[in-house]
């Protein structure tokens, strides 16, 4: 059942975004430290190609602590200025289509995931199962969500590069649930690329990519298949239902890593070239990669929060291994709950994704109390940052901006396992 | 020679003692001597005050020559010279800030000797280019200990910078730092007298009446050091003051507008007289100079006594600028203060006849900064030009031309200065940054390891009245140890250096006596590129709240361990299992019914299939204490191996 009016809704969106930039004026969102950390500030983009057209390095003066790509692609635009309009505003357009083109991957990563599930079903004979839940399209609504998302358009118009950085996470799983090797391995080498986070979701892309998107656990058509057998001793049945048991297909997998490889390359060479006169690759990877996290609280920030997602990368995969996408979902969530420098566009990104388990999700319990305590907290951030100074809300916005995720991801899980009992 | 008899030895310790005393006057007598002169000059200032500047110059010959003795130049200085190589350094102590507009801001007496409030240090090295921050860190460790300051707070690289062409061309040999905090005060008078022969028990240097001279609007203490393998050293010596002369001693005139013009003399100023010089210099002399706006005025030939003002003694000579310009220039009244002696001591003054207003040259350009924004975050820092028109006085009124005007700034790294943010305004248009900024050079702030250094040449055309730059900034957050005791206070922005390369104030007189220079008068002759420095900014950062690192721990652990909890709880929760659970629960009894039971001395039946579980446990159990203490060993085995 597809949303009616998804394509007036999914416009206007876009077309809300537009007037934003458009006539808005400079809503002052990019100096708010929740819209863009110093790591996607496109104020200091804009510093590091000033410095690189000045020939220097766009690393030297700790201000910029991005991509060389971006600076390829956004510093020219940061140059040109149009009276009567903010500063970044031709960033802001780009920004603005780059929304829409991962809404519409959502949208097509939300079809396979539909169909996947309703074959699933079908194979466990539990058609009216099918026909008796709400199946709403979840592509569609992820998509909405992700278009119509607050923090979605403030990111979007408050000129930070998170929108990009979200894309290729987006481009990622999309690649990866199709079976797009090349896709998926381009989505996978620029996210990381751009913030060396999403590098632990090489777990669901592999399991994507050999499994196929989310099903029930094996165990389940085991069962099936093993009362299959009990009732009805036919081979050409039981043949059948052990086809329905995916196996691990090592093809895609090798291909994937065939051009991560290559992609990798790519965008080495590519970094290469533009930081050619200005240090090299060196450079890079010595002022952008691992400069991630500054000086104060270093250790702090190493331990705390960048091990505890590394922590929980391998036992997550264990329990979700038949749930590829999921457990993207909710590698991405403990990224932008954990990072070093959380900002709403992470938030945006999990909020999209979390629509595509929409069916899945729909007995999920205190929907009220959850919704309403996230907004709750969300509008208490900006108090708390008047009151502490920036940094210190920094540490306490990581856990705090998002803290509604913590019991968002338990109950979460809560009906995840409640969903195996139903497959059963 | 250890074995010679101690007669011996002793006739001849004499006889190479005077060898070397012989040697040494025949050296002294070929070579330049030391020298030492010493001048003051006094200068009445348009807003009632009156400027006093010291000048001591001490020189030595190059050091080959005369060994490592000096006798009236400072061994500390020569030692110094020395060890670091320094080819030039200038260390300004300065309490005050010398005003452009009223005391003047295109002669050489402001360009020279008006500094940045706080410590001003720079030198320029003799050394290999990787040599020359650990000669600078050093250096400043030594000049803090010989002037009582806190000059080695330059030592750390947040302080310095190396600019190229900014402030004074050079080949990366320049290092330059500035303190506007360091508070000045006798306690670094004292080292700096210590360096003069005759301190300030003799000469100029006694009129130097501390409660006097610390009172004033304005005061820079300055050294100079120049070396060099040809003529030696030379140290230059200055301190200008700005006083006020007490208004209610002597005649005072009223004009119309109500303004006063004090008379004064140097008894009034300083408190002393001058009774002669100090012996060992080789001149002394006090100028007073009367300003070219008021000898306009006067009309005739400058005089000592005119229908102005007149002078307390008979000055020794009269010098007049040499200006091909005009006719009418300023002219130098000079005094030989070896003339005057104890019973006849030296009281130099002014006292005028008539109210009179005049005005002192200004810069072409009054330069401001100020910040501008509010909040702890960000704020820019905006630099604007007045023009004088200056440039219609000196080159008619052509407005097509334009000034160049050179900005050196150097910006602490905790002021993230955004340089891709320079706006230019030009009276109030906006302006394209190339139309302009003629060459830029940048050297970004890093994080706790270097300051910004901003060096710019602007063209600015002659026919605008006001220009104002603007520079964006963030500000950054200081580690709680390197805030300063007084945090909220708020954290100095040290003062931008403007100069003006095309307009030079130096002022040159004819020369009176062709065997000595006067060294006040040859310095007023050289290198008199109009300069003026900016306000020193004050931006008040976040101060530290140490209630806050509580509030980031807690918060911190508590939704730590509320993620922690759920996550493993979701990890390790079997739903389907937890309900098979519930029901055999449900059907085993509890440990205190069974308790109750055997009390009751009912009987209870065994559980079911009891027995068997148990001692597996156990093996289990068993295996493991075994397997844990087998790993414990090796690991030590190892460990120890």
């Amino acid at each position: 059942m597809a949303i009616r009016n998804f394509w007036s809704m999914a416009a206007a969106a876009v077309g809300f975004r537009l007037v934003l930039v458009l006539f808005g004026g400079d809503l002052h969102l990019a100096s708010r430290p929740e819209v863009s950390t110093p790591l996607t500030s496109i104020r200091r983009l804009a510093e590091g190609y000033w410095l690189k057209q000045a020939s220097m390095s766009p690393y030297s003066g700790s201000m910029y602590h991005g991509s060389p790509l971006l600076l390829l692609v956004l510093g020219p635009l940061t140059n040109k200025r149009s009276v009567g309009h903010h500063d970044h505003i031709y960033c802001s357009l780009i920004f603005v289509a780059v929304d829409f083109i991962a809404a519409m991957l959502i949208r097509a990563t939300g079809r396979r995931l539909q169909i996947a599930r309703n074959r699933n079903l079908k194979s466990l004979e539990l058609t009216e199962a099918v026909s008796n839940s709400v199946n709403v399209s979840a592509g569609d609504i992820a998509s909405l969500i992700y278009l119509w998302n607050p923090w979605a358009i403030v990111t979007c118009v408050g000129s930070c590069t998170s929108p990009i950085e979200n894309l290729m996470v987006v481009i990622m799983i999309y690649g990866a649930c199709s079976r797009l090797a090349p896709l998926a391995a381009f989505g996978y080498v620029m996210a990381t690329h751009l913030s060396l986070y999403p590098a632990i979701l090489i777990v669901p892309i592999i399991l994507l990519l050999g499994y196929g998107p989310d099903a029930p656990p094996t165990k389940v058509f085991r069962i099936k298949s093993s009362s299959a057998s009990k009732t009805d001793v036919s081979d050409n049945d039981k043949s059948s239902s052990s086809r329905d048991v995916q196996q691990f297909l090592w093809k895609p997998v090798f291909h994937f890593i065939l051009w991560m490889l290559f992609w990798t390359f790519y965008v080495l060479l590519l970094s290469s070239i533009v930081l050619n006169k200005v240090g090299g690759l060196q450079e890079m990877f010595e002022k952008y990669f691992f400069a991630e996290v500054f000086d104060f609280f270093r250790s702090f920030f190493l331990i705390v929060f960048n091990m505890n997602i590394v922590f929980m990368v391998l036992p997550l995969a264990i329990r979700l291994k038949h749930r590829p996408c999921f457990l993207a979902f909710i590698y991405t969530a403990i990224v932008a709950i954990l990072k070093s420098y959380p900002s709403v566009g992470d938030s945006a990104l999990y909020l999209g994704l979390l629509g595509l388990f929409a069916n899945e999700l729909a007995e999920m319990q205190f929907t009220f109390f959850l919704f309403f305590g996230y907004i709750g907290v969300s509008l208490l951030s900006p108090v708390m940052h008047n009151l502490w100074i920036w940094r210190t809300v920094l540490v306490v916005e990581s856990g705090f901006l998002p803290f509604n995720s913590f019991t968002e991801i338990y109950s979460l899980l809560g009906p995840g396992g409640s969903q195996h009992k139903r497959y059963r | 020679m250890a074995a010679a008899p101690p007669a011996l030895r002793r006739l001849l310790l004499l006889f190479s003692l005077l060898l070397l005393a012989s040697v040494a006057a025949a050296a002294e007598g070929e070579e330049e001597e030391e020298e030492f002169t010493e001048e003051l000059l006094l200068r009445p200032l348009p807003d009632r005050k009156a400027l006093a500047h010291f000048h001591f110059r001490s020189s030595a010959p190059p050091s080959a020559a005369a060994g490592r003795h000096h006798h009236v130049f400072p061994k500390a200085i020569a030692q110094l010279v020395q060890q670091f190589h320094i080819s030039e350094l200038e260390l300004s102590f300065t309490q005050g800030r010398w005003n452009y507009e009223q005391w003047g801001g295109y002669d050489p007496m402001s360009t020279n000797y008006a500094k940045p409030p706080g410590v001003e240090l720079w030198a320029a090295f003799d050394l290999p280019l990787d040599e020359i921050d650990a000669t600078w860190k050093n250096l400043t460790h030594t000049l803090s200990g010989l002037f009582c300051a806190s000059i080695n707070f330059l030592e750390s690289s947040t302080a310095f910078s190396a600019p190229r062409w900014g402030f004074k061309l050079n080949e990366g040999n320049l290092r330059y730092g500035a303190l506007p905090r360091e508070a000045v005060c006798t306690e670094n008078l004292t080292p700096w007298l210590k360096l003069l022969p005759c301190r300030d028990k003799a000469g100029i240097a006694s009129l130097l009446y501390r409660p006097s001279i610390y009172k004033g609007y304005y005061h820079s203490q300055k050294l100079k050091l120049t070396s060099s393998q040809s003529f030696g050293i030379i140290i230059d010596q200055t301190l200008t003051v700005v006083l006020q002369p007490d208004a209610f001693r002597g005649q005072q005139l009223h004009s119309t507008d109500g303004q006063l013009q004090p008379s004064w003399s140097m008894k009034d100023l300083f408190n002393r007289k001058l009774s002669g010089k100090c012996r060992v210099s080789k001149s002394s002399r006090v100028f007073l100079e009367i300003e070219k706006d008021i000898v306009d005025k006067s009309g005739t030939e400058a005089s000592w006594t005119n229908e102005l003002f007149v002078l307390s003694t008979a000055p020794d000579r009269v010098l007049k600028e040499l200006n091909n310009m005009d006719a009418q220039s300023s002219s130098l009244y000079e005094y030989d203060v070896s003339n005057y002696n104890n019973d006849k001591p030296l009281d130099v003054g002014i006292t005028w006849k008539l109210p009179l207003i005049w005005s002192c040259t200004p810069a072409p350009y009054h330069a401001n900064r100020f910040l501008m924004g509010s909040g702890n975050e960000r704020g820019s820092i905006a630099l604007s030009f007045r023009s004088t028109n200056l440039h219609k006085q000196l080159f008619g009124s052509s407005n097509d031309c334009s000034i160049k005007a050179v900005v050196f700034q150097v910006v602490p790294w905790y002021v993230k200065v955004y340089y891709h943010s320079l706006q230019i305004f030009i009276d109030g248009n906006s302006k394209a940054i190339s139309e302009v900024v003629d060459k830029i050079h940048v050297t970004p702030s890093e994080d706790k390891h270097l300051p910004g250094t901003l060096e710019m040449l602007l063209r600015l055309p002659c026919s605008m009245e006001s220009a104002t730059l603007s520079l964006d900034f963030d500000k950054g957050f200081l580690h709680i140890d390197e805030y300063p005791p007084d945090a909220n206070q708020g954290f100095d922005i040290p003062s931008a250096l403007v100069t003006f390369p095309e307009f030079n104030s130096n002022r040159s007189y004819p020369e009176t006596d062709t065997l000595f220079v006067s060294p006040l008068l040859q310095t007023f002759k050289e290198n008199g590129v109009v300069k003026s420095y900016t306000e020193v900014l004050l931006v008040p950062l976040t101060t530290p709240d140490f209630s806050m690192p509580y509030n980031v721990i807690t918060f911190t652990c508590t939704v730590l361990a509320l993620y922690f909890g759920s996550l493993l709880n979701a990890l390790r929760r079997r739903i389907g299992e937890e309900e098979r659970e519930l029901k055999k629960a449900a059907v085993k009894r509890g440990l205190i019914p069974l308790l109750i039971a055997k009390l009751r001395g009912k009987k209870v039946d065994p559980p079911p299939q009891g027995s068997s579980p148990t001692s597996l446990l156990s093996t289990k159990l068993l295996l493991k204490v075994v397997f844990v203490a087998v790993v414990a060993v090796s690991f030590h085995y190892l460990s120890n191996s």
